[in-house]
């Protein structure tokens, strides 16, 4: 009975869950609530990977209406991947939360911070499960409202949070407003929201203007969904603004689910079959990836503060991630969805890092970190280890990724990418060494005794950094359950 | 195909940009969401006049075939999307609410120069 509603089920508990908390008052109820359907959620998810990969694909009717007419929900092995991924590291921050959550944010509102967190989480899982082009607009904008608010609520620790929540809101819903008239123009030329009726019926239909026209506004409106250059305005206020874990769960999940509806709509809607993706429809992709990675990059390496960094480093990796997508080639695609999870995992225990300085320092500012690699040296230790990661360096999970990409843009002869990637790689050494440098090298400006991170801060940021550091040296089996799902995508019809 | 017989993509389109234009230059946060509004609003009517069929009436099933129905799903889609716009409006007033508290002003660029003029003063972070 369970097993035949995974997909269903995995989306429910977390909105149940994001009632229930509302009624469950402040005080320690609110968060065990939290963590529960998070927990449970993820258990489903595994449940789910663990199907998809046995039997292919599962597919679930909502009210037992045949499929074009009724909602489908449908789950493939890139779909399960990105939802155990979102859940888990949903988990991971949930764990975190419960001390920064408390030390930041007003007692009589921590209730309905995790009603926005379950409601965040909710969207993003439901983006991955349903098969409906709409569907995934109205769960986007359910995430992306709760993500929203849920920056606001760093007012209490700096007021910049809610001019940074506004502008987010803003360029969040003319970006969902641009995803709406693409999925309005391809239903008026095919009458369907079904992901595969449309593929179908696109492949059916001679190039014509309003398909491009289509295209153009889906792939504007995600672009500033998960902050491509030079639409990335947004993310480094909101990152570096907002409460320490929702910038470690924004961080790690949100963009990700933006590039898996990129992904979702490139290669299962138009799909590579169709003739429709050609050479002319990506270059403008590929020059914003490009420029994406080294902008973001040398950015990093001029900012003042530790989170601000790490949301420009982010702008630079998503530039990885799409260059990869851009490109249509086996080794780039893959390349791309590894460095999806791998950089989810990194930047959100890299947040946490961040976030730790915060609540024992009161900010993570450079100028206050000289010589606190002594002081708190696991934090710092976590630092160097998702550092390295952000470089690159052999032995981590980056180093993986960033080296199918190089294959991909090897193979597929576009020598400026590669010099992109290696670029960014570089940039990445000297920003990630100007913090280390900091930390270690530096000379401590105050004597002030600082102790040590809890260990309910310091377990989280090492689940997250030492998988991280699991997956870089045991890598054969993600890359395998990866390369299906790339396989997949690329085989048309996901 | 005429241009003056398009009319309804030609009014989807002129009110998109009124929008976009007013998000853009206005500095008055609570008039970048009416201009957001205005936006929105520009899709549910691209929306609904796809639904529209010459000589359609509301889609009631009746027993005669002769009748043409008027799209109902494209309407449908946008309650939807209304509800979810209602709700953007919402969350963004509420945080103007806020940003007046904290700053004491709606003015995007006067935010920006109090957020400066804290910056330099070193004050960073409370």
């Amino acid at each position: 009975m369970i097993e035949a509603h995974l997909p269903v089920l995995v989306v429910v508990v977390l909105l149940l869950g994001a009632i229930v908390t509302v009624l469950g008052g402040g005080g320690r109820g609110s968060w065990l609530v939290a963590l529960a359907a998070v927990a449970t959620s993820f258990f489903l998810a595994l449940r789910l990977l663990e199907k998809v990969v046995s039997d292919g694909s599962v597919r679930e009717l909502l009210g037992d209406w045949p499929a074009p007419w009724g909602i489908e929900l449908h789950v493939d092995l890139l779909g399960a991947i990105i939802i155990t991924l979102v859940t888990g590291v949903g988990l991971v921050t949930t764990f975190y939360s419960y001390r920064s959550v408390r030390h930041e944010i007003a007692a009589d509102r921590v209730n309905l911070f995790y009603s926005l967190w379950l409601l965040a989480i909710t969207g993003m899982v439901g983006i991955c499960v349903t098969g409906d082009v709409f569907n995934i607009y109205v769960l986007l904008e359910v995430s992306s409202l709760a993500m929203y608010s849920l920056v606001a609520m760093g007012k209490d620790r700096d007021r910049r949070a809610l001019p940074a929540a506004f502008n987010y809101l803003v360029l969040g819903s003319i970006a969902a407003s641009f995803i709406l008239i693409g999925i309005g123009y391809l239903y008026m030329l095919t009458g369907t929201l079904n992901i595969d009726d449309l593929h179908q019926r696109l492949s059916q239909l001679p190039q014509n203007r309003t398909l491009e026209t289509a295209f153009a506004f889906l792939m504007v409106g995600l672009s500033i969904k998960v902050a491509l250059f030079p639409l990335h305005l947004w993310l480094p206020e909101a990152y570096s603004r907002a409460p320490t874990a929702v910038a470690a769960l924004l961080s790690a999940t949100a963009t990700k689910v933006g590039i898996y509806i990129t992904f979702r709509f490139v290669f299962s809607v138009f799909g590579t079959d169709t003739g429709f993706l050609g050479v002319s429809n990506s270059t403008i992709l590929l020059t914003c990836a490009a420029l994406a990675i080294v902008f973001g990059s040398l950015s990093a390496a001029r900012q003042k503060s530790l989170s601000r960094i790490l949301a420009y480093s982010s702008v630079a990796q998503i530039g990885y991630i799409v260059l990869g997508l851009a490109l249509l080639e086996k080794n780039a695609v893959e390349g791309a969805l590894l460095h999806t999870v791998f950089h989810a995992l990194m930047k959100g225990g890299l947040f946490m890092v961040a976030g730790i300085y915060i609540y024992r320092l009161g900010s993570n500012d450079l100028d206050r970190l000289r010589g606190i690699g002594r002081k708190m040296p696991w934090t710092s230790a976590a630092l160097v280890a998702g550092g390295l990661g952000m470089i690159g360096v052999p032995g981590t999970a980056g180093f993986i990724s960033k080296l199918y990409l190089l294959r991909g843009t090897i193979a597929s002869g576009e020598w400026l990418l590669t010099a992109a990637i290696l670029l960014g790689s570089i940039f990445a050494a000297i920003y990630v060494w100007r913090v280390l440098e900091i930390v270690y090298l530096q000379k401590a400006t105050d004597d002030r005794e600082i102790k040590e991170a809890p260990l309910e801060l310091l377990i989280p940021t090492w689940t997250l950094l030492g998988l991280s550091i699991a997956v870089g040296l045991h890598s054969s089996w993600v890359v395998e359950l990866l390369e299906g799902a790339a396989a997949a995508m690329l085989g048309g019809n996901g | 195909m005429s241009i003056l017989g398009s009319y309804n993509d030609w009014i989807f389109v002129i009110l998109l940009m009124i929008g976009l234009y007013g998000v853009i230059a206005r500095h008055n946060l609570v008039k970048k969401v009416i201009s957001l509004a205005i936006f929105q609003t520009a899709i549910f009517l691209l929306f609904i006049s796809m639904g529209v069929r010459t000589g359609g009436v509301a889609p009631i099933i009746q027993d005669d075939p002769s009748i043409t129905y008027a799209s109902p799903l494209v309407q449908v889609l946008i309650l939807t999307a209304i509800v979810v716009s209602l709700s953007v409006f919402a969350v963004a007033l509420a945080i103007i609410v806020n940003i007046r508290r904290a700053y004491g002003t709606i003015e995007a660029d006067e935010i920006v120069l109090i957020d400066d003029r804290q910056e330099e003063a070193g004050e960073g972070t409370p």
